[in-house]
This record gives structure tokens, C-alpha cells and sequence, in this order.
């Protein structure tokens, strides 16, 4: 019994993690078509940040949530100023712009924090049992905000002006320009959505993570994964594959011998299973026009 | 006697009437003369170590460029042919005892099976759902590749290959002038029909369809032939380095493939091997800047993209060279006329 619950909380914790960045990415992909590399070298940035903030300048760690969250939405818009923007028509140049731009933000990070683990208290101490196992309090926190988080982001797409216009422009940005909707606002301010909820992810996540600057690569193997299996630009099928994905993972760690090197196998092996089936994934709406 | 002087004369006539007029022919033959009269001129092993590396990547680049430049299959797991290659290699040589010559051709061999086992499933898929799918298997291999630590050495890789060849310029002369032969056979491919129906399936693959061509044969053929020559790099690579490792599965490796061959510009071949050639020796010349060698890099890569988004190597064609606008025949930039029509050039 104790087995199935601490499968299901870490799938759960996972699956949220996932969700958050999936989302964020899947948003920046529909209205921009910019296959985001650096996605979640965001999410390590604002990690570092909150380490930072927390630990070496002694401030509180809400402060340094919340210093985190606004440097690197600030450091995510500008460097879509910079580099991608200007090369927005050219589809593999702003592939390997995401690329090099995730590569520098790690060695930054490793120049500046070095290669070793680095920690960060969690930010509410405690726990309680369920059943003889213990859940922190941190992880339950973690979970609550990611849902709270998610359910703000749903309100903003779905009942404001903004939403509107993110969604009409995703749906067809010709059209959405006709309209008034200034594109490139949009797609500038959509890139910080998606930046500030990789960072987001990276606050509610430090407490259970160990930091390190490559810690950005299975996070955004997991991330694409999930995106592809719930369906290119769908929300919903972001949201849902993220937990399938989460809850493969944590059945292949705790089950399966030897299962820690096995889990990003087993969850991107699902992937490919139900791609066999539905190519354009669990929910995806597919693009016409650009098949 | 009459024979060699009638081949010599022809040589003299195609050097003069189709090298010499051309910028970017006569930077090829001297690139083909440069690689193969290095270790005449140097035998420093860091040297030719450098080359030999940087001749493996090149053709690992220029397949990447066959498959995702010409079919625009974009492939984002491309370290899954070079580990298996390598891995396949190293296996045969280190269980079966085959020399070099014989496992990586069967290594490469290993890779056109993967390139139709993901091939399949893929074919289904396009643009950026593919991209992203590709990257799954290296890393499903590698998850493999960790369970079976018995078979595969787990992260240690498997060691104690045997060499490549006994010397290093001998090492140095297998990897420059297989680099040499497998870019000019993969130019030659992209020149000939089938590459004109894999250039035709990136820009409009409905229309090839429409054609009577049966498209997805050709894109399974596609990954199976960027397959092979990314095995034989992947085969050469472990040989030379006597070691087959989980690192030539990673995900970095991986992008490093796409960084290199975007960076030189793709639907090309002579791009990507171009931007091996600049970027892997840049990033060695960084070494006294250990700390700072791959944030220069990134850096590198970043700003060229930003003044040449096509790549390195187009751009710098259209500077020195322009197309006849009547015959579409490539000039140098300084003539007034054309070449062979003589229409005025502007």
C-alpha cells in the first residue's frame, strides 16, 4: 500500500512539473512556431535565481520566488528580442538560435555556480503520514500551486482580452493581424508567459530537485514528450499527457530493476506507442495547411 | 603513353575551363589538396588528431544534411545512427574479434536497421512532431544501453578496441580521404534523380505524391542511406577513439549535429562539412579558455545566425559569386558578362 501511494505522489509532483512546462511551451509553439530549445534552461536559470537570492543574499525564499520569476520572464523577452525575432522566417536558424542560446545559459550558470549540487530548503518544513508514508509538506505545496497556477493561466486564456487575441492569433495569425491584433506584441508578450511559467515550474520544483546547470536536459526531453503525445498546441492534451508521462516514470522507478536508468526510456517508448496509432497525438488539432 | 598525355590534357582543359572561373571550386580542390598533403608538411599528433576527429564529425554532419536538409526530415536524434555505428563496431570487434574494415561496414549496417525502424513509425509524423519524436530513441538506446551493463559496459562504454590503423597518419589518411569519398558519393546522391525527389519532397511533398512517386519509399530510403554514413562516422569514430560510450548517444550530441550543420547551411553537403571544419577546430583553439571555450561557441553560433540565417557557406557564395540571370549559370561576382552566354550580369 505504502508502495502504490508514494507511486502516486510522485507521479503526481512530476506530472505537474511536466504539465507546467509543457504548457508554457506548447503556448510559445502555437502563436510563435518557435520550438522553444531553451524552454527549460529558463526553468534552471530560475532555479539558480532563487538559490541565489535565498541563499547567498539571505533574503526571504518568497522573495527570491518572486525575484526569480520576474528577472527571467525579463531575461526571456529580451532574448527573444535579440536573437530570435530577427530570424523568426527562418524555422532551422531559429532551432539552433534556441539551441546555442540554452547551451550559454548553462555554461553561464556553471561558470558562475560551479558544477556542484547545490540545495535549497524547502520553504514549509514539515510532514505529515498517510497510510505510513510520509508526504512533505513541500511536495504537497508543490503540487497545489502548479494546479493553481495552471487554473490562472486557463482563466487568462480563456476570459480576458488577451486570451482572445493569444488564441485567435495561434489559431491563424494572418487572419488575427487583420483583425488588429498586433502579432509581434503578442507573440513577445506570449514568450513571457511562457518564460515567466518555465519559471515558474523551476520555484515550485527547486525544493525537491538538486541543482545543477545540466539539470535542464531530462526536464525537457520529458517536456517535448509530453507535448507531442498530448498533441502539438492542445492545452488539454498537454495536461493529460504530462500525467501519463509522470505516472510511467514513477511506476518504471519504483517497479521496475534497475528502474532509474529505464524510466525516460519507458515514458518516451508510451510516447512513440500511441504516436503509432494517433500521429497527431492524444488531443492535437491538426494543421491542416501545413501538412 | 598517348593515353596519359590525352588524360593529363583533358585534366589541364577541366581545371582550366571549370575550376579556375569558379571561387568556390577552386576553395574545393584546394581543401581536397590541404587534407591530403597535411601530414606532409606536419606530423604533430595533436594535429592530425584534430583533423582525423574533425573528418568523422564532417561526414556525421553531411548525412544529418542528407536526411533532414534535402527530404527537410527534421532529425533531432541523429547520435542514434552514430552510437549505433559505434557501438555495433566496437561489439563485433571486441565479441567476434573482426578487424576494423569488416565491423564498420556491419556497424553501418546497424544503422540503416535503425533508420528503418524509426523510419516507420516517423514516416507518419511531420515538421516539428517528428523533431520531436526523433530525440526519444537515442535516448531510449541509452536507457538500453545502462540496463544491459554486462553487454554494453553501462556508462564505462566498451574499451580496449582495437586501433584503427598502426599510425597516427595513417588514422589521420583512412578518416580524411573515407570523408572525402563518403561527402563526394552524398553530393553525387543529392545531384542525381533521387536527390532531385528528396528536394521535391521537402518543399512540397504533396505535389511529389501527385507525380506518381511513391514518397514514402523515398524518405525510407533517405534514412536509411543518412543512416549508413552516419554508422561508417560512428564505426570510424569508436576505432580511433578505442572506445564506444553512452556520450555518443547523448542528446548533445544530437543538437551538435544540428548546430554544425544549420550553422553551415543546409541542402548543401558542402555546408555542414564547411562548419565542421570551422566550428571543431575553433572549439580546440579555445582550450587555454577552458572555462569559456563552449559559451564562446554558443556565442559564436548565435551572432553568424543572426546577419546569416541560411548558414555560413551560402552566404559567403553569394558574395563571390552570382547567377547568370539568362542561363543560371554560376559566375564570379567581379565579371561583367556572363561566362557562357554573355548576358549582361547586373
Amino acid at each position: 500500500m505504502g508502495l502504490v501511494l508514494n507511486i502516486i505522489i510522485s507521479g503526481l509532483i512530476s506530472g505537474s512539473v511536466y504539465a507546467l512546462l509543457a504548457i508554457g511551451f506548447s503556448l510559445v509553439f502555437g502563436v510563435a512556431r518557435i520550438v522553444n530549445i531553451a524552454h527549460t534552461a529558463f526553468y534552471m536559470v530560475a532555479a539558480y535565481c532563487i538559490y541565489f537570492v535565498s541563499q547567498k543574499m539571505g533574503f526571504d525564499p518568497m522573495g527570491g520566488v518572486a525575484a526569480a520569476v520576474v528577472l527571467v520572464t525579463l531575461l526571456g523577452m529580451i532574448s527573444y528580442k535579440i536573437f530570435i525575432n530577427p530570424i523568426r522566417e527562418h524555422e532551422g536558424a531559429v532551432l539552433i538560435a534556441t539551441i546555442a542560446l540554452a547551451i550559454a545559459l548553462q555554461e553561464i550558470m556553471l561558470l558562475k555556480f560551479t558544477g556542484t549540487y547545490l540545495s535549497v530548503p524547502s520553504l514549509v518544513k514539515g510532514y505529515f503520514l498517510i497510510l505510513g508514508v510520509k508526504v512533505f509538506y513541500q511536495q504537497l505545496l508543490t503540487f497545489c500551486v502548479a494546479l493553481g497556477i495552471m487554473a490562472g493561466l486557463w482563466v487568462l486564456l480563456m476570459r480576458t482580452k488577451l486570451g482572445l487575441a493569444i488564441r485567435s492569433t495561434a489559431q491563424d495569425k494572418e487572419v488575427a493581424n487583420l483583425m488588429g491584433i498586433n502579432e509581434a506584441r503578442i507573440a513577445l508578450i506570449t514568450m513571457g508567459i511562457s518564460v515567466g511559467l518555465a519559471a515558474l515550474s523551476g520555484a515550485v520544483v527547486v525544493p525537491l530537485a538538486i541543482l545543477e546547470p545540466h539539470m535542464w536536459l531530462h526536464p525537457l526531453i520529458m517536456m517535448m514528450a509530453v507535448v507531442v503525445l498530448g498533441g502539438l498546441g492542445s492545452l488539454k492534451g498537454s495536461f493529460i499527457g504530462a500525467f501519463i508521462l509522470g505516472f510511467a516514470e514513477a511506476l518504471v522507478v519504483f517497479l521496475a530493476p534497475m528502474g532509474a536508468f529505464l524510466k525516460g526510456s519507458v515514458a518516451l517508448s508510451i510516447m512513440i506507442l500511441v504516436l503509432l496509432i494517433r500521429p497527431e497525438g492524444l488531443f492535437g488539432v491538426s494543421f491542416e495547411e501545413e501538412r | 603513353m598517348s593515353l596519359i598525355f590525352y588524360y593529363l590534357r583533358k585534366l589541364f582543359t577541366v581545371l582550366k575551363n571549370e575550376v579556375i572561373v569558379l571561387p568556390s571550386r577552386v576553395v574545393v580542390v584546394l581543401f581536397f589538396l590541404f587534407l591530403l598533403l597535411l601530414p606532409v608538411f606536419t606530423e604533430d599528433p595533436y594535429l592530425l588528431r584534430i583533423f582525423t576527429l574533425t573528418s568523422i564529425f564532417a561526414i556525421l554532419a553531411a548525412s544529418w544534411d542528407l536526411l533532414s536538409g534535402f527530404t527537410g526530415q527534421m532529425n533531432f536524434g541523429h547520435a542514434l545512427f552514430f552510437g549505433v555505428g559505434a557501438y555495433g563496431a566496437a561489439l563485433l570487434n571486441r565479441h567476434a574479434n573482426i578487424p576494423p574494415w569488416g565491423t564498420i561496414p556491419i556497424g553501418a549496417l546497424g544503422s540503416v536497421l535503425a533508420g528503418l525502424i524509426i523510419g516507420i513509425p516517423c514516416l507518419r509524423l511531420r515538421g516539428t512532431y517528428l523533431a520531436l519524436t526523433t530525440l526519444a530513441f537515442p535516448i531510449i538506446l541509452m536507457g538500453i544501453v545502462f540496463a544491459l551493463p554486462n553487454l554494453t559496459g553501462g556508462e564505462l562504454g566498451i574499451s580496449g578496441i582495437a586501433r584503427l590503423a598502426g599510425s597516427r597518419v595513417a588514422n589521420y589518411y583512412i578518416a580524411a580521404v573515407t570523408m572525402l569519398g563518403l561527402c563526394t558519393v552524398m553530393w553525387k546522391v543529392t545531384d542525381s534523380n533521387t536527390g532531385i525527389i528528396f528536394h521535391a519532397i521537402r518543399e512540397d511533398e504533396l505535389a511529389v505524391r501527385a507525380a506518381g512517386i511513391n514518397t514514402t519509399r523515398y524518405k525510407l530510403l533517405a534514412f536509411c542511406l543518412s543512416g549508413f554514413f552516419a554508422g561508417i562516422s560512428g564505426g570510424l569514430y569508436a576505432h580511433f577513439m578505442r572506445i564506444a560510450g553512452p556520450s555518443t548517444l547523448e542528446v548533445s550530441m544530437s543538437f551538435q549535429v544540428v548546430i554544425w550543420a544549420i550553422f553551415g547551411g543546409i541542402v548543401t553537403i558542402y555546408g555542414p562539412v564547411g562548419a565542421v571544419f570551422v566550428l571543431f577546430p575553433l572549439l580546440e583553439l579555445l582550450r587555454f579558455w577552458q572555462e569559456y571555450r563552449t559559451l564562446v561557441f554558443a556565442g559564436v553560433v548565435l551572432l553568424i545566425l543572426l546577419y546569416m540565417p541560411d548558414g555560413l557557406f551560402p552566404w559567403l557564395r553569394d558574395k563571390i559569386e552570382t547567377e547568370c540571370p539568362r542561363c543560371k549559370i554560376r559566375n564570379v561576382a567581379i565579371r561583367d558578362t556572363c561566362r557562357v552566354c554573355t548576358a549582361p550580369l547586373d
